[in-house]
């Protein structure tokens, strides 16, 4: 979907992981990260491949799967690629699209940088990795 | 009336239609022709070139051409040294950009770079029509119908090659009062102004360099600091070309480079403008006079009622979205070329895109989807080349040190070969490279050019084994980039010991 720099702007103060920012600060995740679309079927990261990105849906979605199982999906507002990113390892699954997917990107060794200039979206990004850790506790146990 | 019925491709219907003859445009036609695929060429424009017979304003481009190299410029490796000429099989049509260089800069001037694109169509033998714009598009069975001003084009494919042309601005109040890049008047006439160019990309930057000496003050703001290209390893950032106002700015020298967001743009009563800002670092508000106000703010694609038929677009450009072929990833059988490529970002290795927005990349982009679209819509088989498996490890390291495809378009590009136990090993020539390690399919490697985040350039190579993912290997560097050393040979061996055995019969 194309959408105006306003439109976008409002979409991310809608996202969780932007919703402590101001709107400057949003104008400027807006320019820092690129929009990118990716058709059904096509890989976004991939099991074992280097250089990946992080990755925040504006739309679509995706499947999260190791070594070809499907372990969960992902829509509007989900984010992924930080795990590798901050890792400095790999992707450990593939991240596949089921639906047209459009997402804003933000190049690996960009996130760091982003990171700390956006303490917020820190933490909660740590809010979420929590979140999914504690779930995958409970799917063990 | 003779001169009209001269024109080429009469309204009718046709298998493929493309519209446009910037360099997209141009180069989809040639290879089309090659393949001999029927096709119309249409343009809205009264001769070739595209963009290029405005931009870039200040008459000199940022691709270079390097008229002397250490390769012939008939050898397909020349192609690595010159970023400007379309690709031909014929040597009276190749490599014309060095011919029509005046020796100033390796870098050609905007009219030399038009010369170039004229002297294609005549050497190349194309055939346009011109002041034919297309206006709207409909479905009609099987067939796209093409409304132009010249009546309607039918065809089972459609191909546009229209740029990322119009001027954009962000809907920020008070833009509407405020100049587009493409408005810029010349430079003269911006003598002893206060200059506020909202935009920190190279079209700023080419602006504030080419005014330096006649503004009074630049001020050039965006919400988010400037990347050099110098420090990305890439074409991603501002160019070289244009870092001298960093340089002033750094010296107090009448430059200012601000990290802000524009929050309205008002007039003064002395006719003038004031820019309201709001730093980024701080959220401090911060407003400035002007004389004048450049809206370096890009363009967007012009697709008219492409959205309307279906056609998914994204993003501040309205780019479509596309499949690794550039077809439309939502109405199939719409495909576009030329600079629209970048909505494509195959695989955008340490966020490094490819240069499918600059000619050099674009170029290899048409071939690989008009060989796309003559197997998939006309049933036209490329030569797959058996190779012998005691060439296949010097084939691949030789295109990973020289082939212009996979330089030009790293990490995105890749050179494939088949190793199917049936057929043995086949050149499946130069294929985009996501596709390549997402799609199912026989046994077999590609190798492309990668450059990682520390700026170090390699080839990567990816073995497939038949119905399963492609796996990835970096191989070393060479401080010469030549990448046919003895580890590498090794290393490539072992890792096709196994993936060859099938296909050597």
């Amino acid at each position: 979907m194309a959408m105006t720099q306003q439109e976008l702007v409002d979409m991310l103060s809608s996202l969780t992981l932007f919703a402590d920012l101001t709107r400057p600060q949003l104008e400027q995740v807006a320019h820092k990260m690129t929009e990118e679309s990716f058709p059904v079927g096509q890989r976004i990261l991939r099991q074992g491949f280097t250089g990946t990105g992080f990755y925040v849906i504006l739309d679509g979605e995706v499947a999260v799967k190791i070594d070809g199982e499907e372990r969960a999906r992902l829509a509007k507002g989900d984010f992924f690629g930080e795990m590798s990113i901050l890792l400095g390892e790999p992707p450990v699954a593939d991240i596949v699209t089921t639906r047209q997917l459009h997402v804003l990107h933000l190049g690996g060794p960009e996130l760091e940088g982003f990171l700390r200039d956006h303490p917020q979206v820190m933490y909660r990004m740590l809010k979420a990795i929590a979140l999914r850790l504690r779930n995958a506790s409970r799917w063990r146990s | 009336m003779a001169e009209l019925s001269e024109r080429p491709f009469p309204v009718g219907d046709y298998p493929v239609v493309v519209v446009g003859s910037g360099p997209g445009g141009l180069q989809t036609s040639y290879f089309l022709k090659r393949l001999g695929i029927e096709h119309a060429l249409i343009s809205a424009d009264p001769q070739p070139g595209g963009m290029f017979r405005r931009f870039p304003f200040f008459q000199r481009l940022l691709s270079w051409t390097k008229p002397y190299a250490p390769v012939p410029r008939d050898d397909r490796w020349y192609q690595w040294y010159d970023w400007n000429s379309l690709l031909a099989d014929e040597a009276k049509a190749r490599a014309i950009m060095p011919t029509l260089m005046d020796g100033t800069s390796s870098f050609p001037s905007r009219p030399e770079m038009e010369a170039n694109l004229v002297a294609f169509v005549e050497r190349a033998g194309l055939r346009v029509r011109y002041d034919c714009r297309w206006e709207a598009t409909r479905r009609d069975g099987d067939r796209f119908v093409l409304s132009t001003t010249d009546g309607e084009y039918r065809c089972q494919v459609a191909i546009f090659a229209v740029g990322i042309a119009e001027p954009f601005k962000p809907d920020t109040p008070g833009f509407d009062l405020a100049a587009h890049y493409a408005d810029t008047r010349p430079a003269e006439t911006y003598a002893g102004k206060r200059l506020f160019i909202v935009g920190k990309e190279n079209s700023g930057f080419e602006l504030a360099t080419g005014l330096l000496q006649w503004a009074q003050r630049i001020v050039l703001a965006s919400p988010r600091p400037a990347k050099l290209s110098v420090n990305t390893h890439s074409l991603l950032g501002v160019r070289a070309r244009y870092v001298q106002p960093f340089e002033d700015q750094n010296l107090g020298g009448g430059v200012f480079i601000l990290n802000a967001s524009i929050d309205r743009i008002e007039r003064t009563s002395s006719g003038g403008f004031r820019v309201f800002c709001v730093r980024s670092e701080d959220g401090v508000e911060l407003n400035v006079e002007a004389d004048e106000v450049i809206a370096a703010t890009g363009f967007q694609c012009p697709l008219r009622d492409l959205p309307d038929l279906g056609v998914a677009v994204f993003g501040r450009s309205n780019l479509p979205a596309m499949t690794n072929y550039y077809e439309s990833a939502t109405v199939p059988g719409i495909y576009f070329a030329g600079t629209i490529g970048q909505g494509v970002s195959g695989m955008k290795k340490y966020g490094l895109p490819a240069n499918s927005g600059a000619v050099h990349g674009a170029r290899y982009n048409a071939r690989t989807m008009v060989y796309h679209v003559a197997a998939t819509h006309f049933g036209i088989e490329l030569p797959r080349p058996e190779v012998k498996a005691d060439a296949l490890i010097d084939l691949l390291l030789t295109e990973a040190t020289r082939a212009p495809e996979l330089w030009n378009q790293k990490s995105y590009l890749a050179r494939a070969f088949s190793l199917d136990a049936g057929s043995g090993i086949r050149d499946e020539g130069i294929t985009p490279l996501a596709q390549f390690v997402d799609e199912e399919g026989p046994a077999a490697v590609a190798i492309a050019v990668e450059t990682d985040d520390t700026g170090d350039i390699h080839p990567a190579v990816y073995v497939r084994e038949a119905g399963r993912p492609a796996v990835e290997t970096l191989l070393a560097s060479n401080a010469l980039h030549d990448f046919r050393s003895v580890e590498n040979r090794a290393q490539l061996s072992s890792l096709l010991s196994g993936a060859t055995a099938g296909a050597v019969r």
